[in-house]
C-alpha cells in the first residue's frame, strides 16, 4: 500500500494501512493546505487530452483550484481557426477526461451515460457567466451496458436528508459514519452494510459494491413500491395494417408469463379485437359512436399473450386482408387515443401508436398548416408549436397511469408532428417518422421501419419509472430536456424507459462552492423491469471545482456543449422563433470565443483564436445553422423539420453528434494498417476527413457515418477494382440505383469493408440502413447537404462563417 | 314640477308650492352630497374588489409553493390556478372601469397597466399550451420562480392600492 506523506504535489491516493482509511489532503472538504507549500514548485500538466485514451490526471485538486502559471495543457493550446485547416482528429473524438486524482477517476461514471459540458465546475456563478458557455449534464441512464454490478440488499443505505444514495465519492470518517457528498450531512452505517458480501469480510464498508462501482443496480425492497410491479402489456394501435403483421411472429417481447397483448385499430370507426381463450378465431367489436368512447367489453381484449398465443397470429394473418380494400380516408385518431388509454387505464402499460395521416374526423382533429410555398423561405418559419392541447393533456393523462405512448408516422403527406408529437413527448415515449413511406414503392424505408419495429419490439424496457437527478449543495437544476413530465422540481415522471433515450438539464450555481474541491451528480432511475422486479439504477458522477478562466476552458466537452445547445435552440425556435434560436447559437460561439480572447489570452494575435479543446465548436455550430432543423433557405418539409427536432432532443449524444456532423471516410483505398483486431476480425481504421466537397474525388469511393443512415457515394471514375471487388458490378454505369446491401464478396477488399461498416454498426443498438450512392441518385442532394464546409447558395462556407465570427469578436 | 294641493276640506284656498329640486345654498345636501355618497359608493366598492384580488394574490402565493415544497402535483396546481386566471382579470377590469367611470384620474392610471398586463397574458398563451400555468412548463426555464414573484408584486400593489381607496373612501365618508 502506498505511504501516506507530507502534503506534498504528487499523485495522493487512499492511506491505506493501520487506522481507518481517511481522505488524502485535498479530498476532504477541509481548508486546502497553505498555499505557500505549493505555489513554489512548478507541476507539469498534463491535463485531460483526447487522442489516445485518458491521461492520468496528477494534480491533486487543490492544485488544480489555483491557476496554472506554467506550460499551458493541451486542452488550452492556442489554435488560429483561420490558418489550421485540418482540425479533425483521425479518429472519433472521445469526451474529455475531468482532471480528478487517478483514483477517483478510475471509478468514476462512464462518460457515455452522465457528461457534463464542462468537466471543471466553476466555483461561482459570476465566474461561469464570464465564461459564456452553458453548464449542464448529458445522461443515458437506462443505456445497454455490458456490465453492470446488480445489488441485492436488505438494506439500501442513503443519506438521511437528502435521500441520496450511497455512492463511491462518499467520506468515511470512521468506520461507523458516512459523510454525504451531496449535502455533507454526517450518516451512521448500518449493521448490514458492514459485512462485505464478495469479498466475505467484515468492517471495511469503503469496499463494498456500492462504494466501488459509480454506476450500480439495486432490487427494490417493498417500500420502493407503490402497488404491486405491472406485468409488461402492449397494445398496438395501427390505422391500417397492411404491412407490419408478419413481422410479430418471431418476435420475443420483453416479458415474463404475465405479458398482456390487445389491439386496436380505427378509421371513421373504432374496432377492439376479442381474443378470449376458447373463441375459435378473434372477433371484432365495431364502436362508432367517436363522441363517447366506451369499451365493448370489460376484459378480454388486452390478453394473456401466453395463453392465447394462437387466436393472436391469427389476428395478426387476417388483419392485413381486412384493410386491403378500404377506401376510407378518414381518421378519428383522437378519440381511438381516448378508447386505447381507457384499456391500458388499470394497469399502465405501452400503447405503439402507427398513423398513416392526417387525423381529421372527431377530438384531436388537426389542420393541414403547411404552406409548400414556404418550405423554402429564408425568414422565419412558423407552426412549429402545437395547434392544440388536447395531445398534451392526453399525455398527461397517460402519464398519470403509466401509459406510454410510442408514434410511427408512416405517411407521405403532412401530418403535423408539432400536434401529434406531444403524445410521445409527455408520456415518455419515442417518435419515429418514415417520410415518403409507401409499401410497394418505396422498399428502402419499409426495411428501415422493419429493422426499427424489431429492435423497437425486442429491446429492454423498464416499466412506471421515475428519476431523480440530484445534484451537490449549491447547484440546482432549471431546465430538462427529453421525453418525461416533471412532476415535481427534480423528479422526472417516466412511464416506459428504453435504451434508446437520452436526456440533458441545465444547471445553475446557487451559493458559491468556496470550500469545495469536488461536486457530484446523482441520477437514479426506478423501474419495474419486464419480469416484474423493482430495480433502482444509480449513477454517480463526479467533477472537480475550478476559479479560473482559463481552467474551466481546459475542461470544456465541445461535443456535450454542442448536444446541450442544441436541445436550448429547440426550445427556442417553439418559444420564441427559429430565427432568434439560429442567432442565439452564433452568439453562443461568438460570446464563448470572445470571453477566451479577452480573458485568458496573454498574448493578443491576429486572427480568430481558440483554445484546443474548444478548436472545433464553430464548425458544429455551422453543422448545427446547416442542420435539417434549424436551416434556412433550403426547402425543408415541415415535418422533416420537427422530427429532426425531436431528434436532436431524444437521442443520446453520440448519436446526435453523428446526426449533426456525419463521418466520412475514405473506403477504396482501405488497408490493414492500424486495423483493429476485434474477435480475430480485422477492422480497418481509415481516417475522419472533413466535410467538405474538396476531400472528395471523383476517382474514389466514400462512406458517410450520419448515425441512423449510411451513404456509400462512388465516384464516376471510380478505381474498377473497387466497383468489381466490393459492389461486384462490372462497371460505374450498372450500379444500381437502390442498392442497399453490399454483396458478400470473397475478395480482401471486400472482406474490409463489410468489417468495416460492421464494426461502425455493431457500436450502436439501432441499424443504420446504407445507401449506395451514384452522381444520379436521388439521394445525392442528401448527401451533399451533408458537406457543411460547403458554401451554398443559401449559407456560408466555414472559413466564411469564421470570418462572420472574426469579424462578430472584434467589434 | 308643479303640483297642485287638493282643495282642502274645510273650503279654504290653499297656495301652489312649487316644489324644485334646487336646494337652498350652504346645507350643502343635492348634487354635491350626491357626487359624495357615489364617491362613497366607488371607493368601497373598489375596496371590497381590491379585498378580493388580495385574497386571490395569497391564494396563488400559497398553491405555487406548496408546487415548490412538493405537497400538490404540478397538474393540480395549475388546474386550480388557471381557473382563477379569468376572475382575476375580471376584478382587476371592473376595478379600473370604476376608477374610469368615476374620473378619478390617478387611481385608474394606478390599475391600467396591471389590467393591460393581465390580459396580455392571458392573450399570449401560445395554442398548444394548457392555459397561462401550464404544468408542462412550470418547471421549466425558471417559470415557477417568475410566476411566484408576479404574485407578489401583485400582492403588494393590491395592497397598496387597497390603503389608497381607504383613504379615499374615508375621506369621502367624512365630507358626506
Amino acid at each position: 500500500p502506498p505511504q501516506p506523506g507530507p502534503p506534498q504535489p504528487g499523485p495522493p491516493s487512499r492511506h491505506l494501512g493501520g487506522h481507518y482509511p481517511s481522505l488524502p489532503l485535498g479530498y476532504q472538504n477541509a481548508a486546502p493546505p497553505p498555499a505557500a507549500i505549493l505555489t513554489q514548485t512548478l507541476v507539469p500538466v498534463p491535463l485531460s487530452q483526447p487522442l489516445g485514451g485518458p491521461g492520468p490526471a496528477q494534480l491533486s485538486p487543490s492544485l488544480a483550484a489555483m491557476s496554472l502559471q506554467s506550460s499551458t495543457p493541451e486542452a488550452l493550446r492556442v489554435v488560429n481557426l483561420l490558418q489550421e485547416r485540418n482540425l479533425l482528429p483521425p479518429i472519433p473524438i472521445p469526451p474529455p477526461t475531468p482532471c480528478l486524482q487517478q483514483d477517483l477517476q478510475k471509478i468514476n461514471c462512464n462518460p457515455e451515460v452522465f457528461r457534463s459540458t464542462l468537466t471543471s465546475i466553476p466555483q461561482t456563478q459570476s465566474l461561469l457567466n464570464k465564461a459564456k458557455m452553458p453548464l449542464g449534464l448529458l445522461l443515458h441512464p437506462f443505456k445497454d451496458l455490458s456490465q453492470l454490478p446488480v445489488v441485492t440488499s436488505s438494506t439500501i443505505v442513503r443519506c438521511r436528508s437528502c435521500r441520496t444514495y450511497i455512492n463511491p465519492f462518499v467520506s468515511f470518517l470512521d468506520q461507523r459514519r458516512w459523510k454525504c457528498n451531496l449535502c455533507y450531512r454526517v450518516n451512521d452505517v448500518p449493521e448490514e452494510f458492514m459485512y462485505n458480501p464478495v469479498s466475505r469480510s467484515y468492517g471495511e464498508p469503503h469496499k463494498r459494491p456500492e462504494v466501488q462501482n459509480a454506476t450500480i443496480e439495486f432490487i427494490a425492497p417493498s417500500e420502493y413500491m407503490l402497488r404491486p410491479p405491472q406485468p409488461a402489456v402492449y397494445l398496438f394501435h395501427s390505422s391500417t395494417w397492411s404491412h407490419n403483421a408478419s413481422l410479430l411472429d418471431n418476435i420475443k417481447l420483453p416479458g415474463d408469463s404475465r405479458t398482456k397483448i390487445g389491439f386496436v385499430t380505427f378509421d371513421s370507426t373504432i374496432h377492439f379485437y376479442n381474443l378470449q381463450e376458447g373463441l375459435s378465431q378473434p372477433q371484432m367489436l365495431i364502436v362508432s359512436d367517436i363522441d363517447d368512447i366506451f369499451l365493448p367489453t370489460p376484459d378480454s381484449l388486452l390478453v394473456n399473450l401466453n395463453e392465447c398465443k394462437e387466436l393472436v397470429q391469427d389476428l395478426l394473418k387476417s388483419l392485413p386482408t381486412l384493410f386491403q380494400k378500404t377506401m376510407e380516408t378518414q381518421s378519428a385518431l383522437g378519440s381511438a387515443l381516448q378508447a386505447a388509454y381507457k384499456l391500458l387505464l388499470p394497469t399502465g402499460g405501452r400503447m405503439s401508436v402507427f398513423q398513416t395521416q392526417l387525423p381529421n374526423l372527431g377530438v384531436g382533429a388537426l389542420q393541414s398548416r403547411e404552406d409548400p410555398n414556404q418550405r423554402a423561405s429564408a425568414k422565419d418559419v412558423q407552426h412549429l408549436s402545437p395547434a392544440t392541447d388536447f395531445y398534451k393533456k392526453l399525455a398527461l393523462d397517460c402519464s398519470g397511469q403509466q401509459v406510454a405512448v410510442d408514434l410511427f408516422l408512416l405517411s407521405s403527406q403532412y401530418c403535423d408532428l408539432a400536434s401529434l408529437g406531444c403524445i410521445s413527448r409527455y408520456s415518455a415515449g419515442s417518435v419515429y417518422y418514415y417520410p415518403s413511406y409507401h409499401h410497394q414503392h418505396n422498399p428502402a424505408q419499409v426495411e428501415c421501419f422493419q429493422r426499427d419495429l424489431k429492435r423497437y419490439l425486442t429491446r429492454k424496457i423498464g416499466f412506471e419509472a421515475v428519476m431523480r437527478i440530484r445534484c451537490s449543495k449549491g447547484m440546482s437544476i432549471h431546465t430538462f430536456h427529453g421525453n418525461f413530465f416533471v412532476r415535481s422540481t427534480d423528479l422526472l415522471s417516466l412511464p416506459n424507459v428504453n435504451p434508446d433515450a437520452g436526456f440533458a438539464v441545465q444547471m445553475s450555481i446557487e451559493e458559491n462552492l468556496d470550500d469545495m474541491q469536488i461536486v457530484s451528480f446523482q441520477a437514479a432511475l426506478l423501474y419495474t423491469s419486464s419480469k416484474g422486479e423493482r430495480r433502482i439504477r444509480v449513477h454517480t458522477l463526479c467533477l472537480p471545482v475550478v476559479n479560473s478562466l482559463s481552467d474551466i476552458f481546459a475542461g470544456a466537452d465541445v461535443q456535450a456543449i454542442t448536444g446541450l445547445l442544441a436541445c436550448m435552440a429547440v426550445d427556442r425556435s417553439a418559444t420564441a422563433s427559429l430565427s432568434d434560436a439560429r442567432d442565439a447559437m452564433t452568439n453562443a460561439a461568438i460570446d464563448s470565443l470572445a470571453s477566451y480572447r479577452q480573458s485568458v489570452l496573454s498574448i493578443q494575435q491576429p486572427g480568430l483564436l481558440a483554445p484546443a479543446c474548444l478548436r472545433l465548436f464553430p464548425l458544429f455550430i455551422l453543422a448545427l445553422l446547416k442542420q435539417k432543423a434549424f436551416r434556412t433557405g433550403t426547402s425543408t418539409r415541415l415535418d422533416d423539420r420537427l422530427f429532426a427536432m425531436c431528434q436532436l432532443k431524444y437521442q443520446p449524444l453520440v448519436y446526435s453528434m453523428l446526426m449533426i456532423h456525419p463521418a466520412l471516410y475514405r473506403v477504396d483505398d482501405l488497408s490493414d494498417e492500424g486495423a483493429l483486431n476485434i474477435n480475430e476480425r480485422t477492422v480497418p481504421q481509415p481516417r475522419v476527413l472533413q466535410l467538405s466537397v474538396e476531400k472528395l474525388s471523383r476517382e474514389a469511393a466514400f462512406l458517410m457515418d450520419a448515425g441512423t443512415v449510411m451513404y456509400l457515394w462512388v465516384g464516376r471514375s471510380c478505381q474498377p477494382a473497387f466497383l468489381t471487388q466490393v459492389l461486384g458490378v462490372s462497371s460505374y454505369a450498372a450500379v444500381p440505383d437502390n442498392l442497399h446491401l453490399l454483396p458478400e464478396l470473397d475478395t480482401a477488399e471486400s472482406q474490409r469493408t463489410r468489417a468495416f461498416i460492421g464494426w461502425l454498426r455493431d457500436q450502436r443498438p439501432f441499424f443504420p440502413p446504407l445507401h449506395v450512392i451514384r452522381d444520379e441518385s436521388q439521394l445525392k442532394p442528401t448527401f451533399m447537404q451533408n458537406m457543411i464546409e460547403d458554401r451554398t447558395e443559401s449559407a456560408l462556407s466555414y472559413y466564411e462563417f469564421l470570418l462572420h465570427l472574426q469579424q462578430q469578436i472584434s467589434k | 314640477m308643479q303640483g297642485t294641493l287638493p282643495s282642502s276640506p274645510l273650503g279654504g284656498s290653499t297656495t301652489v308650492q312649487h316644489v324644485s329640486h334646487t336646494v337652498e345654498e350652504g346645507t350643502g345636501k343635492g348634487p354635491s352630497t350626491g357626487r359624495w355618497k357615489m364617491e362613497a359608493v366607488v371607493f368601497i366598492l373598489s375596496l371590497v374588489d381590491c379585498c378580493a384580488l388580495i385574497f386571490l394574490s395569497v391564494y396563488f402565493i400559497i398553491t405555487l409553493s406548496d408546487l415548490e415544497c412538493d405537497y400538490i402535483n404540478a397538474r393540480a396546481c395549475c388546474s386550480k390556478l388557471n381557473k382563477w386566471v379569468i376572475p382575476e382579470m375580471v376584478g382587476q377590469c371592473l376595478s379600473t372601469m370604476l376608477m374610469l367611470v368615476s374620473m378619478h384620474w390617478f387611481t385608474f392610471f394606478l390599475n391600467l397597466p396591471v389590467a393591460a398586463w393581465n390580459i396580455y397574458r392571458y392573450v399570449k398563451v401560445p395554442l398548444g399550451n394548457m392555459g397561462v400555468f401550464d404544468p408542462t412548463e412550470i418547471h421549466n426555464r425558471g417559470q415557477l420562480k417568475s410566476h411566484m414573484k408576479e404574485a407578489m408584486i401583485k400582492l403588494g400593489y393590491h395592497l397598496l392600492c387597497f390603503f389608497i381607496y381607504l383613504y379615499s373612501m374615508i375621506l369621502a365618508l367624512i365630507n358626506d
